[in-house]
């Protein structure tokens, strides 16, 4: 057994007692990095010396651990791109809020940030200028995306533990198909002051761990109100390890039933419903409910994040920072010819589509008709959940329709890569907490995984029956043979 | 042909906080190129807005005193473009859901009470400021984020005048809220105008152009005449107006089109989502209409009612709150219970030294107490009128007292009769001319005797008491 193999809150205990160091823990991920990173692709400008951290002096719930970051989460000074040729050479001048509370809790900061789809745009952590992450588990398939890098990285031990963000399901889909654990935190959880915003109505930033009590562990650490995020919620956040009981006695779960159709891959159906079987076992009660509404979701979901999308993409125009295309034959005084070329070249395919997309629905004579109707099924899609949380404690379904594809399955056919994420978003759309959990392979050796929902605000109750499922499956023991 | 001009007015007013509206930089003017500005208001990825709550209070008072609605449920918007000094391509304004709107303002127009609806009165960041030099662009963002009033008004402004008479009413009332400085040079007042013209009778609105760059009240006034002249003259000729915008040349003395509009353009609003909606609760609202000061029409009122004022009089003063509280005090120190000469002496020569000055009454650094002192003088007739002129000034430039002023320069008026009599002899004698005139029914002759004995007494003699001196030697 090396460092890496280890989960944070296995880590911490050896470095509070003296056993070891942080330093030991980095050089064996560096190692582990240095063995697996030219097959998988976890990370990017990762440079031939010893992978650099930042460290803290802090003696914090983390202390010692390092954590590895999304490209899409500033870290001061180091560069924070989005995988997106048209951030080339930012180094923000400032952390996001989410980086200060690590530092502040001891975690270590890897100075390398995970790969991810252009601004996080996309599924399969292809839309990348750094080229496709690998999935550990079978290398010719994708992570999951958009937070791919993360997943991947956490699933081979070449991290501790990762954050990743999630706007549409980009950290549960990844941690599904790469078998660790994924949560997307209740909007307003955690700040995104920092995090450069793809749909900002939708991100939030979340863990992605080994196990569910490093879940619980990260979380918690970088939670909280911040007044510089004015969307951040103003309530106290809960000890989350203390509901790691395993007690899931009389626990009402709900089955919605739309989760559950036809087309749906079947290996993955009969993995989630014997998962399902386990928990009650456990004790919880199961029932069928009804999210009348789901059918709206990716609709909804493909309008209201292109139109924010274009909106905050368009500060990307050469000006102030990152990429600046030069044309060849210099034009005097044109200033849209040099927002245009360094547009055109700086964006990836996918970045246009989604700016395209989003510039048309908020056009005049279309926002009716697009955005505004959207906005009003996202709140029939939350009056939804509303309902059945009335009466249910939870709510599981799979995460993603089918275990990790090919890479370049679906990179040709965006419409079939929108529908991978056809159970995360409308958690996203409904701004609710929900946790991905791993709960089996397919009998070609790919992980499948749990997704659970709980209320706003109410994390605690997804660690309490994601912890009871895992300590009576241990799925998390197994690891992909890199 | 006769046309009726028709004018809306968009006024930016820039709101005197310490600090921006979406992040903590210094809202101090004229610091060096890009020495106050941060993540959020540079717009740099991954930051985001955060309301200063004192901006929205400010925007409340506003549209309290301007008669407006206060809405209870207010959201701010995205309003794209592109453009350098918008660093997030960009501008955080309120589109459906401004701060308060449907309010009105009474304004006066000659003898005339003319009221000027609000149609809305919206909170926005500022964009930064392009500086062209040479062959380069250069680009401060200093005053990016600066929070910005942006109050417009109904099409009812029917003259240069009027919008002229709107502008100062308007300017007053923030002035006396405190919650800007209303500097148009220095940017922290901003007017544009769409003017159209219609002739007499019809009901549509004309063909609008829409001026910008006018960077005083005079320069509004002026350039509105200029553009409903220039637009008369085009539909005289059989001419249609096109839809512009245009700046006005201070130089040339005229409108210079700065672009067409080929197509309404797409400014794809949409709402903010890194603010949420903000609620004004009807004890906010109560709250902010507690700690509105009084304002100037209440105050004409006041003081008409209060010291006897003539309408016309009461009007000038309370135009500006500096002014206006140096008046009051001026009055309200002035023992005789006839106010007529300190309002004389305040509306005339203080009035004009402080807008030779280009200032206000109380900077003209002369005191209640000294200015009565030298109006003692003057009830007491010791000074001519020219003369209390020429004391206020020297009082002005060096500080001194009127008494010192008085003495030093040796103006008392000379109202000793025998002294007199002797100079109107000689004058007399040496005018005969003039006496003959007088006589044969010339009245002005008597003034220009007069004249030739302020002269012969060096300015000092009291013309009241020669006129009747001359008066009673000549019948």
């Amino acid at each position: 057994m090396e460092l890496y193999n280890l989960t944070a809150h296995e880590l911490n205990q050896k470095i509070k007692s003296g056993e070891i160091t942080s330093d030991e823990v980095i050089d064996s991920l560096d190692k582990r990095i240095k063995s697996v990173e030219p097959k998988v692709n976890a990370y990017v400008r990762i440079s031939e010396a010893k992978i650099s951290a930042l460290n803290s002096a802090s003696k914090g719930t983390l202390e010692g651990i390092p954590v590895s970051i999304k490209d899409n989460i500033c870290t001061q000074g180091t560069n924070t791109e989005c995988c997106s040729k048209i951030l080339e050479g930012f180094k923000p001048p400032y952390d996001a809020t989410v980086i200060s509370k690590l530092k502040k809790a001891g975690a270590v900061i890897l100075n390398t940030k995970t790969n991810m789809d252009e601004f996080a745009f996309g599924s399969s952590t292809e839309n990348s200028c750094y080229g496709p992450t690998h999935n550990p588990w079978n290398l010719e398939c994708v992570p999951g995306g958009s937070s791919g890098g993360s997943a991947a990285c956490v699933s081979s031990d070449e991290a501790i533990m990762a954050l990743g963000s999630d706007t549409g399901g980009s950290i549960r889909q990844p941690a599904a198909f790469c078998g660790v654990v994924g949560l997307k935190p209740t909007y307003g959880r955690v700040s995104r002051f920092g995090l450069i915003a793809f749909a900002s109505s939708l991100d939030q930033i979340g863990p992605l761990t080994k196990d569910v009590r490093d879940s619980a562990l990260l979380l918690r650490a970088i939670s909280g109100y911040d007044p510089k995020d004015s969307t951040s919620v103003d309530l106290e956040v809960p000890d989350y390890e203390s509901y790691l009981s395993g007690d899931v006695k009389g626990l009402k779960i709900g089955i919605p039933q739309e989760y559950f159709i036809e087309g749906m891959d079947q290996e993955v159906r009969d993995i989630v419903e014997e998962a399902i079987n386990k928990l009650n076992s456990l004790g919880t009660i199961s029932g069928k409910v009804s999210l009348p509404n789901t059918k709206y979701a990716v609709p909804v979901y493909y309008i209201i994040a292109t139109a924010e999308a274009s909106s905050n993409l368009g500060r990307f125009d050469g000006d102030q920072y990152g990429f600046r295309a030069r044309p060849k034959e210099k034009i005097k005084g044109s200033l849209i010819d040099m927002y245009e070329h360094t547009r055109g070249q700086g964006f990836g395919q996918e970045a246009k589509r989604r700016i395209l997309l989003g510039t048309f629905s908020l056009s005049h004579g279309y926002y009716d008709a697009y955005y505004l109707r959207a906005l009003k099924v996202r709140t029939l899609i939350k009056q939804d959940f509303d309902r059945v949380f009335g009466e249910y404690d939870c709510i599981v379904t799979p995460t993603s329709p089918s275990p990790a594809f090919k890479i370049g399955e679906k990179s040709q056919d965006p419409l079939s890569m929108y529908l991978s994420d056809i159970y995360t978003i409308s958690v996203n759309l409904a701004g609710i907490p929900a946790i991905s959990i791993p709960c089996g392979f397919t009998k070609k050796g790919l992980p499948v995984g749990l997704q659970i929902l709980a209320k706003p605000f109410n994390e605690s109750m997804l660690f309490k029956v994601a912890y009871a499922y895992e300590q009576a499956t241990k799925w998390y023991a197994q690891k992909p043979k890199l | 042909m006769n046309y009726e001009t028709v004018i809306g007015l968009e006024v930016h007013v820039q709101l005197k906080t310490k600090t921006k509206i979406f992040c903590s930089c210094s809202t101090e003017f004229g610091s060096e190129p890009n020495t106050q500005v941060c993540p959020v208001c540079l717009g740099l990825p991954g930051s985001l807005p955060v309301l200063n709550k004192t901006v929205l209070d400010y925007a409340i008072k506003v549209g309290l005193a301007l008669n407006c609605t206060v809405q209870p449920f207010t959201k701010f918007d995205r309003k794209h473009y592109y453009y350098p000094d918008l660093p997030k391509n960009y501008q955080i304004s309120q589109y459906d859901l401004p701060v308060s709107q449907d309010g009105y303002l009474d304004v006066e127009v000659g003898d005339k009470i003319k009221r000027i609806r609000i149609k809305r009165a919206h909170l926005e960041e500022d964009a930064g400021k392009l500086i062209h030099e040479n062959d380069a662009s250069l680009l401060d963002l200093n005053r990016t984020g600066m929070p910005l009033l942006e109050i417009v008004t109904e099409p009812d402004i029917h003259s240069p005048e009027e919008a002229h008479a709107y502008l100062t009413a308007l300017k007053s009332i923030i002035e006396y809220l405190d919650v800007s400085d209303c500097d148009m040079e220095k940017g922290s007042l901003r007017c544009d105008a769409n003017v159209s013209i219609r002739k007499i009778g019809e009901t549509e609105l004309g063909t609008k152009t829409e001026l910008k760059n006018m960077n005083s009240f005079k320069g509004v006034k002026d350039a509105l005449a200029y553009e409903v002249q220039r637009q008369a003259e085009v539909l005289d000729e059989g001419g249609k107006i096109i839809q512009q915008t245009m700046l006005w040349d201070v130089k040339e003395n005229k409108t210079v089109v700065m672009r067409t509009k080929e197509e309404a353009k797409d400014y794809r609003y949409f709402p903010e989502p890194d603010l949420p909606p903000f609620l004004i609760t009807k004890e906010k609202i109560q709250e902010m209409r507690e700690t509105l000061p009084e304002l100037p029409q209440q105050r004409c009122k006041r003081i008409i009612q209060e010291y006897g004022l003539s309408e016309h009089d009461a009007n000038i003063l309370v135009i500006s709150k500096a002014d206006a509280d140096y008046a009051e005090e001026c009055i309200r120190a002035y023992k005789n219970s006839d106010k007529k000469p300190v309002v004389n002496i305040l509306i005339g020569p203080m009035f004009s030294e402080a807008n030779t000055r280009n200032t206000s009454m109380s900077a003209l650094g002369v005191n209640s107490d000294n200015l009565l002192e030298l109006l003692g003088y003057i009830d007491r007739d010791e000074i001519s009128n020219l003369n209390a002129k020429v004391v206020l000034k020297d009082m002005i430039e060096t500080k001194n007292k009127a008494s010192e002023i008085i003495k030093a320069k040796n103006l008392i008026q000379i109202s000793d009769t025998s002294f007199l009599d002797s100079a109107v002899d000689e004058v007399l004698q040496a005018n005969v001319k003039s006496v003959e005139d007088f006589r044969s029914g010339k009245a002005n002759a008597l003034m220009f005797l007069v004249g030739q004995v302020m002269k012969k007494s060096a300015g000092k003699a009291n013309p009241k008491v020669v006129q009747e001196i001359l008066k009673r030697r000549l019948s």
